[in-house]
């Protein structure tokens, strides 16, 4: 560790200010595969606070969470991109909006 | 102000600075490529708080995996740009409010005061390994006593990492391998290409295209 490290509340600001960008960019996005960039940076917001956390509490339980996290978003990345390839060839189309056969 | 807290400033900026690029780029594959900036910063404040093997793990999976898929996929499937298309949601208001709201909740959560104090030895304990030992004593009385002592050694955050990995989180651990088989099937079985009867009248033209020039090409060679 960097000694004097940079508190806990400037991670915790920082990690809500992308949680924040990734949140707007899911809901106002019309490009499916952004939406899914989107979701990966707010994974990515989940894991700075594990680390600081971490950090501060001198535990390595948060460093594994962040792991899993990571796999989680692997897994999760491989599925929706397969998702958007199969929409794309049935409707032609990656539009958030125009995929909405579900709709009731 | 410490130079730990200005590179901390520069790289929070660079990092928040291209995740709004992120979601503003029209061009999918400007967006991944400023995703992959954003990545890149994370990892770094990753390695500035002790968490090397974190740091590392989100440069190649992240950096390496899924950036490569997401470009495999946005240069795969060749989306034509108008230029007077929307690039916005038709609830791109509420987007930015409930973006807005969420942001001033997360920021007024934070108490700065709270967090101040590190725990003791907390850069140590992020390195530590514990090792255990079956040690016997013998007692006055002549009986032999087993008990467990543990050994902390300063080694490394990977070295750390490993240890409760793999000791007290195996069970997890397995059960991720086997969430990463689930989906690599997933994956697979989803994006499978299959033209049944009702999906050719959906399917674009190139699509159809290819299926009848796969065809010829069959019948040419089976004769």
């Amino acid at each position: 560790m960097i000694e004097a490290a940079p508190s806990t509340a400037a991670y915790l600001m920082l990690s809500g200010t992308l949680f924040a960008v990734g949140l707007i960019g899911v809901i106002i996005r019309r490009n499916m595969i952004t939406v899914l960039m989107a979701i990966e940076l707010m994974l990515n917001a989940v894991n700075i606070n594990l680390v600081a956390f971490s950090s501060r509490l001198g535990s390595l339980e948060g460093q594994i969470f962040a792991i899993f996290i990571i796999t989680v978003a692997a897994g999760e990345a491989a599925v929706g991109l397969a998702i958007i390839i199969q929409l794309y060839r049935l409707r032609s189309t990656i539009n958030v909006d125009e995929a909405r056969e579900l709709n009731g | 102000m410490t130079p730990a807290f200005l590179i901390f400033m520069i790289i929070g900026t660079v990092a928040v600075a291209s995740s709004f690029l992120v979601i503003s780029m029209r061009n999918p594959v400007h967006s991944a490529l400023f995703l992959l900036l954003t990545f890149l910063c994370v990892a770094v404040l990753f390695i500035m708080k002790g968490a090397e093997f974190v740091g590392a793990v989100q440069v190649l999976v992240y950096a390496g995996g899924i950036m490569v898929l997401f470009l495999f996929v946005v240069m795969l499937i060749n989306v034509r740009h108008l230029p007077d298309e929307r690039v916005l949601s038709a609830f791109w208001k509420g987007g930015f409010a409930v973006g807005a709201a969420v942001f001033i909740l997360l920021l007024t959560v934070v108490r700065p005061g709270v967090y101040a104090d590190p725990a003791p030895n907390s850069a140590q304990k992020l390195k530590t390994v514990s090792t255990y030992r079956m040690r016997r004593t013998h007692m006055p009385d002549g009986s032999v006593v087993r008990h467990r002592v543990r050994r902390n050694t300063v080694e490394g955050n990977s070295e750390a990492v490993a240890m409760v990995l793999y000791r007290e989180y195996l069970v997890p651990f397995e059960i991720a391998s086997l969430f990463l088989l689930v989906a690599m099937i997933g994956a697979i079985v989803i994006g499978k290409r299959e033209l049944g009867a009702i999906e050719e009248e959906t399917a674009p033209d190139f699509i159809l295209d290819r299926v009848e020039t796969e065809k010829e090409v069959k019948e040419r060679f089976s004769d």
